[in-house]
């Protein structure tokens, strides 16, 4: 992992180069319904040619952890949005978020959308940075080893610092 | 510059030095895999792309505009989309 700083990675002789336009995005959420916004809204920028950066706090960080990120789920319970359409008393029932997330994985098989942590390769290979909230880290004990390769651990202010250049800033 | 199209049914259409077809992708999948082919061209090629995601006739011109293409043409074919992007000297 790399300390956070701002990157000028414009090639000598390109000074004269309009900047970026750039998105900074606030991944708050950890369930796997809510990993796609992010990742679709950071993958959509970078191809945009915008720079791109999420900064994954709280449950959001669960996104870059290495073993929650294949395991994440969707709510069956108080979320009338849900894939399967279950009274809250069923929705709490043993097996219940386990089958709304087996159905949100069909549906986005069925609609040739890549997972989750295909979304995560294909933003990194744009170049989206990827900022794993130090604070969430230490309240959850969340450890460095414990992320995905290619995180830059960063607190409020780095991010702020980053978002402050943004014209695209956004809170999922 | 006109010659025949790579896509059946469309004859006279700007060049294409390259084809790609995102038939059966949603967003952001037509936009990511144009922005990869049009890397692969220099400035003053074409990309030819044919979609099949409603939102493409927004997302399509959206993505020329933002990169600094340029989107030369499109036909909407009521079940899909083709659009003739030419790579913009600073994309």
């Amino acid at each position: 992992m790399t300390a956070l700083t701002v990157v000028d990675d414009q090639a000598p002789g390109a000074e004269a180069e309009p900047k970026p336009k750039r998105i900074a995005l606030v991944a708050s959420k950890g369930t796997l319904d809510q990993a796609y916004p992010p990742l679709i809204l950071a993958t959509t920028a970078a191809s945009l040619g915008w720079e791109a950066g999420v900064y994954f706090t709280f449950y959001g960080l669960d996104i870059l952890h290495k073993d929650r990120l294949p395991k994440l789920k969707v709510a069956s319970l108080a979320n009338p949005a849900g894939p399967i359409q279950l009274p809250n008393l069923l929705g709490a029932m043993p097996g219940a978020t386990a089958a709304a997330t087996k159905v949100m994985h069909k549906w986005m098989k069925d609609a040739a959308m890549p997972e989750v942590p295909e979304f995560i390769d294909m933003a990194k290979g744009l170049g989206v940075r990827f900022f794993a909230c130090s604070t969430t880290m230490g309240v959850m004990g969340v450890k460095e080893e414990d992320l995905i390769d290619g995180c830059e651990i960063a607190g409020a202010a780095a991010f702020l610092d980053f978002a402050s250049e943004a014209e695209v800033q956004l809170f999922i | 510059m006109t010659q025949t199209s790579a896509i059946p049914g469309v004859a006279e259409r700007p060049a294409p030095d390259a084809t790609l077809d995102t038939s059966g992708l949603l967003c952001p999948l037509p936009v990511y895999k144009a922005s990869l082919a049009l890397k692969e061209l220099t400035a003053g090629q074409v990309l030819e792309l044919v979609t099949t995601d409603p939102g493409s006739l927004a997302d399509i011109p959206a993505l020329a505009r933002q990169r600094g293409d340029t989107l030369l043409d499109f036909e909407d074919r009521s079940t899909s989309q083709i659009f003739w992007i030419e790579k913009g000297a600073r994309s």
